[in-house]
Order: structure tokens, then C-alpha cells, then sequence
């Protein structure tokens, strides 16, 4: 069994396991429970549809970062020696940015190879679950007092995870 | 990587684009299965009122995804039903941070080790997020 999941990622890859795995899985339900399958085809042909657009913002700003973006540049602002000024953007571009969050992951990786730290990285997909432009829905749903406390907490805790997942990640010996 | 020509760019685009575009699609369509899967009534566990509370919102909330907007008009409903706002801030924390669905992704874009040991931090981070939210609401008064 091993051998063979060994031939297989050697063939088509982690990425293509999954991909070949999801299609068992939708045969299956397709035959099981059709009515579930249809559903959840058009649901993700729904989801994909709305997400394409931002798709395509995404690899844009991934030529752009490119083109014109450096590894010195990114060293710089958020590299080894970022500092606060790292910390910031980090956390100030994850409360911006907008989609899903694995829209993100192209340009992030891009980031990455270029010399971003993991730490920045890190802040930046945490500090995602404020979301400044739907704050005004948090406050209908859940109140003045809770939204404030939430919002806070996050800040906090995306430098937390930042920190700690850095530490980690340098340790050797894990995983 | 310095000095990058329009061709060199696009060709690293490109070869990005290959990498990314089957995971996402992937990513979406096994989220729109799972989603389908999940019974309306285990919604009703999350009613939960202690520390199990906290960590079933925190698990419900790594496991499930959508945007923010869904989280909280479930959130919305589980406060109506009587869930405490420590289990909902916990859940709409490991909504956000936390993604087991986006874990094939983000382990093949940003390393397996990374997503790994952030999601792990994302996952700890929801539960005390959940505590700490009732202490603070506590002593505002």
C-alpha cells in the first residue's frame, strides 16, 4: 500500500491525489446520493463563479509582484530586519484583503520565496478574520461591547501566532 | 530574482497559475461536498454551554469554511438559540483562522510544515480567544 501511494505521488503528486480522491468521492456520492451531488455541484460551480474575478486580481498582483516587486524589496519591509513597520503591514494588509483565503495563498508563496518571513505571513492570514468592510454586520448580529472585545483579541493574536509559528517553524527537530 | 523581464514575469505567473488554479478549484469543490454532507441538526451540538462548548465550536469552526458573512448569520442563530458569546467568538475565530478544508492548498503552496504548525497555533488561539472573551465581557460592566 505504501509502495503504491509512493507510485502515486511520484506520478501526479500530493495535489493530484487530492484532485483524484475528490472525483472518487463525487462518483460515489453521484450514485449513493444524487441529490446531494447536484447540489453540490452547483454550489461549487456557484462558489467558483463568484470567486474568479478575484481570482484573476490575485494573479495579477502575483505578475506585478513579478515584475516589479524584488527580493531586496521584500527583505526589507518584510524580512529579517522588518521590524514593527513588518508587523503593521502585515497585520493592516490581512484586515484589508478580501476573498478567501486560499486566493491568497499563490501571492503569499510568491512573497515567501522572495524572503518574506514566515512570522508576516503568519499575522497576515490570522489578522483576516476582521474584516472592516462587513464590521457593520458583526455589530447588527452580535453587539457593540462583543465586537470591539473580538476585533482586539485578533490584533493580539495574529502577532501571537506570528511570533510562536516562527519559533517552530526554525525549531529543527519538529515535524 | 532581480531585474525581472516582462517574459521571465509571466512566465513565472504562468507556471504559478499551473501550480494553484487545480488545488483552489479543488479546495472549492470539496468544501461544496462536505458542506452538503453535514446534517442541519449537528448545528444543534454548539447549544453546548462550558468548556465543551468551546472546543466544539472551535472543531465545527476548523472544519466547516465559507466567508465571514455565513459564520456570523450562523453565529447570529446560535446566540438566538442560547449559545454563550465565548462559544461563539471561538467559533467565528476558527472559522476565519483555522482550515482544514484549505489545508491541501496551503500545505502545497506554502509547505506542509507551515500549514501544519499554523493551523495548530490558529486552532490553540481559537479556544483561548473563547475564554478570554468571557473574562473581558465579564469586567465590562
Amino acid at each position: 500500500m505504501k509502495k503504491f501511494i509512493d507510485f502515486l505521488i511520484e506520478k501526479i503528486g500530493v495535489s493530484g491525489i487530492f484532485i483524484l480522491s475528490l472525483l472518487i468521492f463525487y462518483l460515489i456520492t453521484f450514485f449513493v446520493r444524487p441529490k446531494i451531488f447536484s447540489t453540490a455541484i452547483n454550489f461549487s460551480i456557484e462558489t467558483s463563479l463568484k470567486v474568479l474575478p478575484i481570482m484573476l486580481l490575485v494573479f495579477l498582483l502575483v505578475f506585478l509582484s513579478n515584475f516589479f516587486i524584488t527580493s531586496s524589496k521584500i527583505k526589507k519591509h518584510f524580512g529579517e530586519e522588518a521590524g514593527i513597520k513588518g508587523w503593521l503591514l502585515s497585520i493592516f494588509g490581512g484586515i484589508i484583503s478580501s476573498g478567501p483565503v486560499y486566493m491568497w495563498y499563490p501571492l503569499l508563496a510568491d512573497l515567501k520565496e522572495k524572503g518574506m518571513k514566515n512570522s508576516f505571513i503568519v499575522a497576515f492570514i490570522y489578522a483576516r478574520a476582521i474584516k472592516i468592510q462587513i464590521l457593520p454586520l458583526m455589530l447588527f448580529y452580535f453587539g457593540f461591547k462583543f465586537t470591539i472585545v473580538f476585533n482586539i483579541l485578533i490584533i493580539i493574536f495574529s502577532s501571537i501566532n506570528g511570533f510562536i509559528a516562527e519559533k517552530l517553524l526554525n525549531a529543527k527537530s519538529i515535524l | 530574482m532581480e531585474n525581472l523581464t516582462i517574459n521571465t514575469a509571466v512566465k513565472q505567473t504562468l507556471r504559478n497559475i499551473k501550480m494553484t488554479l487545480p488545488m483552489l478549484f479543488g479546495v472549492i469543490f470539496f468544501m461544496g461536498l462536505i458542506l452538503q454532507l453535514i446534517p442541519n441538526s449537528f448545528y444543534s451540538i454548539l447549544e453546548t454551554k462550558n468548556i465543551f462548548g468551546i472546543l466544539i465550536a472551535t472543531g465545527f469552526g476548523s472544519i466547516v469554511a465559507g466567508t465571514p458573512v455565513n459564520s456570523y448569520i450562523l453565529g447570529g442563530e446560535f446566540l438566538s438559540k442560547g449559545v454563550s458569546f465565548s462559544v461563539l467568538a471561538a467559533f467565528l475565530a476558527a472559522w476565519v483562522t483555522v482550515g482544514v478544508i484549505q489545508f491541501p492548498a496551503e500545505s502545497s503552496l506554502l509547505g506542509k510544515k507551515f500549514a501544519i504548525i499554523r493551523n495548530s497555533c490558529a486552532f490553540i488561539s481559537a479556544i483561548l480567544i473563547g475564554f478570554l472573551t468571557a473574562i473581558l465581557l465579564g469586567f465590562w460592566v
